[in-house]
C-alpha cells in the first residue's frame, strides 16, 4: 500500500447526529434570543452541548469553565462517545485532581462552530433541513465566548471562581478576561497568545487548502452528496499535529525507526515510525472530527487578535482587571512560544493585574499543556488553591 | 510588646508550618516598614518567604519577580503571584504608581545597574525598600586588610569566580546612592550578625562599620 488508508468506521450520519443530538446536555436558544456574531449575522436558534462534572455550590461561586482547543470538544474528563477513549483533559480535571471537581463545579461547553453539539457547520440549518455546510457564518474566538456566556446565564451562573483552557482554549480565557473581567476570578491562560502569529495563520491555510483539495469536500456540501473529504481532513491534522510536537518530542518516541521491518522497502509505504504514526493521528481525528469545522474554526483561531479590539494597545484590554491571571507556556512550544505569553503578562502588569507567570522547561512541544506534566499540575493545583482561599472557599470534600 | 519581637514571632510561628530552619531577621526588618494591607512589589523574591511573610504579617496583596525559573514555579505553586523577570529589564514594563511599596530584599549587589533599578523601584512604587549586605562591616573590611582576599561571611558565601554579587556597597555607598537618585531616606536600620539593631541614634560611620546588614525605607522626593 502506497497511499494511507484513511477510512473510517463511522459513516457521515452518525456523525451529523452527534452534531444537532449530541451524547450531552443541551441548552438551545430559540429565535427570540440570537447569538450576535462579529460577522454581523445573528445565529439563530443555535444550541450548546455541554458536560459538567461536581457540583455547584449553594453560593454558585466554585463554577470553573474549562475552554477546549481546536480539535477538543466537552468531553474533558469522560469517556468520550465517539471514540470510546479518555476524556482530553482527565489528567488535570477529575477528583483530587489540580482542577478538583469535588471542589469545583467544572463546565466545558462545545465551542460554537464546533461538531459536537453546539451549532457549527455540520449542524443541520433549520432553513433548508440540510447541513450548513459553507452556509454556516464565519465565526470568531469572542463569539464562542459570547454563546458561552449566554450558556452560563441559562445556567444562572454570574461569576466563574476560574477559566481555564490551552491554545485555542486559552484564546476564550483571555476573550472572557477582556469581555467580561466582573465575570471572571481567576484565569488560567496556557500556552496561549492574544492574536494568531503569522506563522500559525500560515499552518493553518496549508490545513484548510488539504481539506478543500479533497475532490470529496464538493464545496463543503459533502453531506448532501454522501462523501467525506477524509483524505484532506487527515493530511490537514497530519500537517497540525507536527506543529503540536518539537523535534526533541518526535526523535525521542520515533528516532528513524522503521515500522514492523527491518530495512526500507524502496516504496513510498510507511517505513518510519513516525510515518506510520501520523497516518494513525490523521485517521483517528477524520472519526470523529468534521471537515467544515475544521474550517472554521481554525478561521476563528486566525482572526483572534486581542489588541486590535483595543485600537492596538493590548494592556487596553486588560486595565484595571479585578482577575487573578496564573500564565503558562512550554520552553519547547514554537506554536504559541514562552514570547508570546510574556506579551500577555507584559500587558497584564501594565493594565496593573495581579498576574503569576511560570515557563515548564518539557521537550513535549506545544501539546505539553495536554499531558503529564507535573509541575504543571503543581502550578495550576497551587494556583487554583490561592484564588479558592481568597475567594473563600471551603476545602474539599473528603 | 514591639511590632519587631511580634514579627519575629510571627516569623518563627510561620516558619514552624513551614519547616523551614531559622528566622531571616532582614526579612523581618524589611517586613516591618510595609504599612498593613499594601500593595507590594518583591524584586528578587526568591522562594517567595519574604511575599509569603507579608501576607502572613502584613495582610499585604504581595506581587513578585524572580528571575530563577525553579523559583518561580515554586513560588506560583504555592500560590504566590510571580512571575519570571530580571530586575534589570523587566522593572521598565511597569506603570508608574503601580505599587505603595517595592522591594529589593539582599538582590542590589547582584543587580547589573543598581542605579537604573532603584530609580525604577523609585518611580513604580510611592516606597522602595532595600536591604542589602555592607561591606563596609569590620569583618568584611579586616579580611580583605589582613588576609589579603575577597571576603566570604555566611551571608556572602560565594568564592569571587562563581558569586553572583557584582555590585557591592557600604552603607555609606548606599547613602550616596539615595543622594544621587533624589530618594528621601525615610528610614534606616542597620542590625550585627547576630540579628541585634544598632542604636539607633548612632552615627552614620558607626552603622557602616558595626552594621553587618542593612535595611532602608526611602520614599521619592517630591
Amino acid at each position: 500500500m502506497v497511499e494511507a488508508d484513511f477510512s473510517v468506521a463511522l459513516d457521515a450520519a452518525d456523525r451529523a447526529r452527534e452534531a444537532d443530538s449530541p451524547h450531552s446536555p443541551v441548552v438551545r436558544f430559540g429565535m427570540d434570543s440570537p447569538l450576535r456574531l462579529d460577522a454581523g449575522i445573528d445565529l439563530a436558534p443555535f444550541q450548546i452541548a455541554y458536560q459538567t462534572y461536581g457540583t455547584l455550590n449553594a453560593e454558585r461561586s466554585n463554577a470553573v469553565l474549562v475552554c477546549h482547543a481546536l480539535t477538543g470538544d466537552q468531553h474533558v474528563a469522560n469517556l468520550h462517545p465517539v471514540t470510546q477513549k479518555a476524556g482530553w483533559w482527565e489528567t488535570m480535571v477529575g477528583p483530587g485532581r489540580p482542577i478538583d471537581t469535588q471542589r469545583y463545579f467544572v463546565i466545558c461547553p462545545n465551542v460554537v462552530g464546533g461538531c459536537m453539539g453546539a451549532t457549527g457547520p455540520a449542524s443541520t440549518n433549520p432553513a433548508t433541513g440540510m447541513p450548513w455546510g459553507l452556509d454556516f457564518p464565519v465565526i470568531t474566538i469572542r463569539d464562542m465566548v459570547r454563546a458561552q456566556a449566554m450558556l452560563l446565564d441559562h445556567l444562572g451562573i454570574a461569576s466563574l471562581f476560574s477559566i481555564a483552557g490551552g491554545s485555542m482554549g486559552g484564546m476564550q480565557v483571555l476573550q472572557w478576561c477582556a469581555s467580561y473581567p466582573r465575570r471572571v476570578f481567576s484565569a488560567l491562560p496556557i500556552a496561549t497568545s492574544t492574536r494568531h502569529s503569522a506563522q500559525n495563520i500560515a499552518f493553518h491555510e496549508v490545513g484548510r487548502q488539504a481539506v478543500m483539495a479533497d475532490p470529496e469536500w464538493r464545496q463543503g456540501r459533502y453531506f448532501a452528496e454522501g462523501s467525506n473529504p477524509r483524505r484532506g481532513l487527515a493530511v490537514a491534522r497530519m500537517g497540525a499535529h507536527i506543529t503540536y510536537l518539537s523535534d526533541a518530542a518526535l526523535h525521542r518516541k520515533f528516532g528513524r525507526r522503521f515500522q514492523d521491518r527491518d530495512n526500507p522497502t524502496f516504496s513510498f509505504d510507511a517505513d518510519f515510525q513516525v510515518e506510520s504514526y501520523l497516518r494513525h493521528q490523521g485517521i483517528s481525528f477524520v472519526e470523529r472530527f468534521d471537515a467544515n469545522s475544521y474550517l472554521y474554526l481554525t478561521r476563528a483561531m486566525d482572526y483572534f487578535d486581542l489588541a486590535a479590539d483595543c485600537g492596538g494597545v493590548l494592556a487596553q484590554a486588560f486595565k484595571d482587571t479585578p482577575t487573578r491571571f496564573c500564565v503558562i507556556s512550554f520552553t519547547s512550544d514554537w506554536l504559541f512560544p514562552t514570547s508570546d505569553s510574556r506579551a500577555i503578562v507584559h500587558a497584564l502588569n501594565a493594565g496593573g493585574a495581579r498576574v503569576s507567570f511560570a515557563e515548564i522547561v518539557t521537550d513535549k512541544g506545544h501539546d505539553a499543556f495536554l499531558l503529564e506534566e507535573p509541575e504543571l499540575f503543581a502550578i495550576v493545583r497551587g494556583f487554583l488553591e490561592g484564588a479558592a482561599k481568597a475567594r473563600g472557599l471551603s476545602p474539599a470534600r473528603a | 510588646m514591639t511590632m519587631l519581637t511580634r514579627l519575629k514571632q510571627d516569623l518563627t510561628m510561620a516558619d514552624a508550618a513551614r519547616t523551614h530552619g531559622g528566622a531571616r531577621v532582614d526579612l523581618v526588618v524589611v517586613a516591618e516598614m510595609v504599612a498593613p494591607g499594601a500593595k507590594v512589589l518583591d524584586v528578587g523574591c526568591g522562594d517567595g518567604e519574604l511575599l509569603r511573610l507579608l501576607a502572613e504579617t502584613r495582610g499585604v496583596d504581595g506581587r513578585g519577580i524572580e528571575l530563577s525559573r525553579e523559583g518561580v514555579n515554586e513560588c506560583v505553586a504555592k500560590g504566590l503571584a510571580v512571575i519570571q523577570g530580571d530586575a534589570d529589564t523587566d522593572l521598565s514594563d511597569y506603570p508608574d504608581d503601580a505599587f505603595d511599596y517595592v522591594i529589593l530584599s539582599q538582590t542590589l549587589q547582584a543587580t547589573r545597574h543598581p542605579r537604573v533599578v532603584l530609580e525604577h523601584m523609585l518611580r513604580i512604587g510611592r516606597h522602595a525598600v532595600v536591604s542589602f549586605p555592607n561591606f563596609g562591616h569590620w569583618g568584611i573590611r579586616l579580611q580583605l586588610l589582613l588576609g589579603g582576599h575577597m571576603p566570604r561571611t555566611d551571608n556572602l558565601p560565594y568564592a569571587w569566580w562563581d558569586s553572583p554579587n557584582i555590585h557591592f556597597c557600604t552603607i555609606k555607598d548606599f547613602r550616596q546612592l539615595c543622594h544621587v537618585v533624589g530618594a528621601k531616606m525615610e528610614k534606616a536600620v542597620a542590625f550585627n550578625p547576630w540579628g541585634r539593631a544598632l542604636r539607633l541614634n548612632a552615627p552614620w560611620w558607626f552603622w557602616n562599620l558595626l552594621g553587618e546588614q542593612a535595611v532602608f525605607l526611602l520614599s521619592r522626593r517630591e
